[in-house]
C-alpha cells in the first residue's frame, strides 16, 4: 500500500470486527484521521481545515438560505430582503454566506502562495496541485454565480461583464455567450440556472476535496524543507512525523479559533465593509452603474482581463480573456515549468526574491482592478500581468538552471531538532506520546 | 452626451488630481450613536427621525421593505402596539386588500406602500446603498475606521444645500446645486481648463427638502436643520438595517467566546506538543 508507513487500524471489539469484515469504514477514518504528518508543519500549514470549515460554512448556510429564496428576477431581491428583516436569524445566515466567501478566498490564496513558496506543487504532488487548481476554478465559478442571486445592480451588471467575456470569442463566442445565459441578455433564465448551477458546484467542490485530500495522503504532505519522510519502515518514519490526531487537528482548531475572531467581528459589526453599496439596489437593466467592479477576489484577474488594450492579431477584448484564463493555466502548469531539484523555496536564494515580487504583483493587480483603468492603471496592469507569465514561462524554468541552491537538511528529524533541540541527557529521539 | 463628456472629463481628471478622485462631494463624519461594536440606536431619536421622514419625505419617497408591525420591534423605534395603531390611523387608515382587491382598514402587518409618484427612489435600503467614504487611493481604509458612510452621506445630502457656485451664475442647468451629490449634473462653465471641477459636489433634481423648524418635536428637542438631518439620516440606518442589534449583539457573543475559545486551544496545543518539542509545560 501507498503512503508513509503506520500501526494499521485493528479492529478489537466483536462489534468492530464485524463490521470490519464487511465495510472497513472505520479502518478508512483511521487511516485518514491517524496519517503521518511531517512535524516541522509551521502556522502557513492551517489553511487546509480553514478551507474545509468554509466549505462546510458555506454549504450549511446556503442550504438554510436556499429554503428562503427566489430565483426570480422580480423577486429575487424582496426575497433576500425578506431573509434580511423577517427570516429567524435571516441576516446571521445571509451575513455569515457573503463574508463567508471572503474567508473562503482569502484561506485558498494563502493555501495557493504557501504551495507555490515551499514547493508543494513539485512531484510527486502535481495531482493534487491540479485538483487545487479545479477546486480553485470551481470556487470562482460558484462565488461569481452566487454573487448574481441577490440581484442588485453589481450582481446584474458584473454577470453582463463576465459572460460578455465568452462572447469575445471569435467565431464561437456570441452564441456560447447566448447559450451560457439562457437568451440574448442576463434575464430570468440566466438568474434560475445560475441558481441551480450555485447549489451543484458546492457538492462537486466537496468531491474534489477527498479526492485532493487522497492524493496528498497518497504522498504524504510537503513541510517546510521539501525534504520527504523517511519511508524505510515503522520506526523511521516515526521519527520524522507526528499522526494528524490530536497533534494537527488540536494546531489547526486553535489558528481556526483565531482566525474565526476575527471573521466574527466583521460579520457582527462590518458586514458589508466587503461589498459593494450598489448591490443594496436592485437589479435595473436601463441603469449602467458608473463602476462596475467585481468582489475583492476576482479583481487581480479582472485587471488582467482589462490589462491589454491593444490589437494583435485578436480583438483587444479576446486577448484580455486569454490572459485572465491564461495566467490560471500557467498557475496550473507550476509543476512542469519549474526545474528546480530542490523544491522549498527556504533553500533557494534567488527564488525568495522572485516569489515576493509575485505576491507583491498579485496585491498591486488587486489593486488595479478595483481602480478605474484611467491614467496609469492599465500601464501598471499590463506590467503587472506581463510579469504573472513571466513568472511562470521564463523564471520558474530558467532559476532551476542557474540558481545554486542552499543546503537543506537531510531529514525532517533534523530540521526539527535543530529548532528544538534534544535535552543533553535524551537521545534525540524523543518519541511523542501514543 | 453632454452629461457623458462631463463623467469622461471627471474621471481623466480623477488620474490628474487625487483629491478630486474622491472629493468630488463633501460628506460629513457624524459620530452616529448606532456606530462601533458596542454602539445602539437611539430609540428617541428614530422617533424624531420617523417624525421628519413621515412630515416631509414621505411626500415622495416611500420605505415599501418596512411594515408598520416594525415600528415596535426592540432594537428600533420600539413604538407601543397603540402608537401604531394610532400612526396608521392617522396617515395611512385605508389600504387595498392584495387577495380581495377590496379596500380594507390598514393593519400593523401591512406594509408602509410604495412611493413612486414622483419617481423618487425607494428608501428602505438607502443607507447602505450609498457610500458617504471611499479612498484613500481605493484602500477602503477611510471605511475601515469611519464606516461606510450611508447614513453620513444622507445628512450630508440633505444639508449640503448650497448657493450656486458663481461659475454656474451664467448656466442653465436645472435642479439645485448640493456639495454632498457627488453624481448629478454639472455646469461646463464650472470645469476648468485642466478639466477639474472648480465647486464640491453636483446638482440634483431633488429641491431642499429640510429647511429647519419642519416639525415641532414631541421630545421638546429643537428641530434645527441639522438635528432633523441627523434624526432621519439615523431612522433610515434603521429602516435599512432593523437587525443591526441582533446582530452586534450576537458578534460580540461571537467573538468573546471564540477569544477564550482560543486561549483553551492555546495551551491545549502548547500542552500536547511539549513533550514532542522536549519543552517544558
Amino acid at each position: 500500500m501507498a503512503g508513509i508507513p503506520h500501526e494499521p487500524y485493528t479492529p478489537r471489539t466483536g462489534f468492530e470486527k464485524w463490521l470490519h469484515a464487511r465495510l472497513p469504514i472505520a479502518a478508512l477514518l483511521y487511516d485518514t484521521l491517524m496519517i503521518p504528518t511531517p512535524k516541522n508543519l509551521n502556522w502557513m500549514w492551517i489553511w487546509g481545515i480553514v478551507l474545509t470549515f468554509c466549505l462546510a460554512l458555506q454549504i450549511v448556510t446556503g442550504i438554510a438560505l436556499a429554503m428562503h429564496y427566489t430565483p426570480h428576477v422580480d423577486l429575487a431581491f424582496a426575497s433576500v430582503e425578506h431573509i434580511m428583516r423577517d427570516v429567524n436569524a435571516g441576516w446571521a445566515l445571509r451575513y455569515l454566506h457573503a463574508n463567508g466567501a471572503s474567508l473562503f478566498f482569502v484561506a485558498v490564496y494563502l493555501h495557493i502562495f504557501r504551495g507555490l513558496y515551499y514547493g508543494s506543487y513539485k512531484a510527486p504532488r502535481e495531482v493534487t496541485w491540479i485538483i487545487g487548481m479545479l477546486i480553485y476554478l470551481a470556487m470562482m465559478a460558484t462565488a461569481f454565480m452566487g454573487y448574481v442571486l441577490p440581484w442588485g445592480q453589481m450582481s446584474f451588471w458584473g454577470a453582463t461583464v463576465i459572460t460578455g467575456l465568452f462572447g469575445a470569442i471569435p467565431g464561437i463566442g456570441p452564441d456560447i455567450q447566448t447559450w451560457l445565459l439562457g437568451g440574448p441578455a442576463v434575464d430570468n433564465p440566466t438568474l434560475n440556472r445560475f441558481f441551480s448551477l450555485h447549489y451543484l458546484l458546492p457538492f462537486v467542490i466537496a468531491g474534489l476535496v477527498v479526492v485532493h485530500i487522497w492524493a496528498f495522503h497518497t504522498t504524504g504532505n510537503n513541510n517546510p524543507t521539501g525534504v520527504e519522510v523517511r519511508r524505510k519502515d515503522i520506526e523511521t518514519a516515526k521519527r520524522d512525523t507526528v499522526p494528524f490526531w490530536p497533534y494537527y487537528v488540536i494546531k489547526d482548531l486553535f489558528a481556526l479559533a483565531v482566525i474565526l475572531v476575527v471573521f466574527f467581528a466583521i460579520v457582527g459589526f462590518m458586514p458589508n465593509y466587503l461589498g459593494h453599496p450598489d448591490n443594496y439596489v436592485e437589479a435595473n437593466p436601463l441603469q449602467t452603474p458608473a463602476h462596475i467592479v467585481p468582489e475583492w477576489y476576482f479583481l487581480p484577474f479582472y485587471a488582467m482581463l482589462r490589462a491589454i488594450t491593444f490589437d494583435f492579431i485578436f480583438e483587444a477584448k479576446f486577448l484580455g480573456v486569454l490572459a485572465m484564463f491564461g495566467s490560471l493555466a500557467v498557475l496550473a502548469l507550476a509543476p512542469w515549468l519549474d526545474t528546480s531539484r530542490v523544491r522549498s523555496g527556504r533553500y533557494r536564494p534567488m527564488f525568495k526574491w522572485w516569489f515576493w515580487l509575485l505576491v507583491l504583483d498579485f496585491l498591486v493587480l488587486m489593486w488595479c482592478g478595483g481602480q478605474p483603468p484611467e491614467g496609469l492603471v492599465p500601464t501598471i496592469s499590463l506590467i503587472g500581468t506581463a510579469y504573472w507569465f513571466v513568472y511562470f514561462l521564463i523564471i520558474l524554468p530558467v532559476l532551476g538552471v542557474i540558481e545554486k541552491p542552499l543546503p537543506a537538511p537531510a531529514t525532517i528529524e533534523e530540521d526539527f531538532d535543530r529548532h528544538y533541540p534534544p535535552r543533553a541527557a535524551g537521545d534525540g529521539a524523543a518519541q511523542p506520546a501514543e | 452626451m453632454i452629461r457623458k463628456t462631463l463623467l469622461a472629463l471627471a474621471a481623466t481628471a480623477a488620474i490628474a488630481g487625487p483629491a478630486l478622485a474622491a472629493g468630488e462631494a463633501e460628506v460629513t463624519d457624524i459620530s452616529f450613536s448606532f456606530e462601533g461594536p458596542f454602539g445602539s440606536f437611539d430609540p428617541h431619536q428614530l422617533q424624531r427621525g420617523l417624525q421628519v421622514f413621515q412630515t416631509v419625505c414621505a411626500a415622495c419617497h416611500g420605505i415599501k421593505r418596512v411594515a408598520f408591525r416594525n415600528l415596535g420591534d426592540p432594537g428600533g423605534v420600539e413604538w407601543p402596539e397603540e402608537q401604531i395603531k394610532a400612526f396608521i390611523a392617522e396617515f395611512y387608515p385605508e389600504t387595498t386588500d392584495k387577495e380581495t382587491g377590496e379596500p380594507r382598514a390598514t393593519r400593523p402587518s401591512d406594509y408602509f406602500p410604495p412611493n413612486v409618484d414622483a419617481g423618487a427612489p425607494d428608501l428602505s435600503l438607502m443607507a447602505k446603498a450609498r457610500a458617504g467614504f471611499h479612498g484613500p487611493m481605493g484602500l477602503g481604509i477611510n471605511q475601515l475606521f469611519k464606516g461606510i458612510g450611508g447614513p453620513e452621506y444622507i445628512y450630508s445630502l440633505l444639508t449640503g444645500y448650497h448657493e450656486p457656485p458663481a461659475c454656474a451664475a451664467e448656466s442653465n442647468i436645472e435642479g439645485s446645486y448640493n456639495i454632498a451629490f457627488p453624481n448629478g449634473g454639472y455646469p461646463a462653465e464650472c470645469i476648468d481648463k485642466n478639466g477639474h471641477r472648480m465647486a464640491p459636489g453636483s446638482w440634483i433634481a431633488m429641491p431642499q427638502p429640510l429647511m429647519g423648524q419642519d416639525v415641532e418635536y414631541q421630545d421638546g428637542t429643537p428641530a434645527t436643520l441639522e438635528q432633523e438631518a441627523e434624526d432621519v439620516a439615523a431612522f433610515l440606518m434603521w429602516v435599512a438595517e432593523p437587525k443591526m442589534m441582533a446582530r452586534k449583539e450576537a458578534g460580540l457573543t461571537a467573538v468573546l467566546f471564540l477569544i477564550v475559545l482560543s486561549v483553551l486551544l492555546y495551551f491545549t496545543n502548547k500542552k500536547l506538543w511539549a513533550p514532542v518539542k522536549r519543552q517544558d509545560f
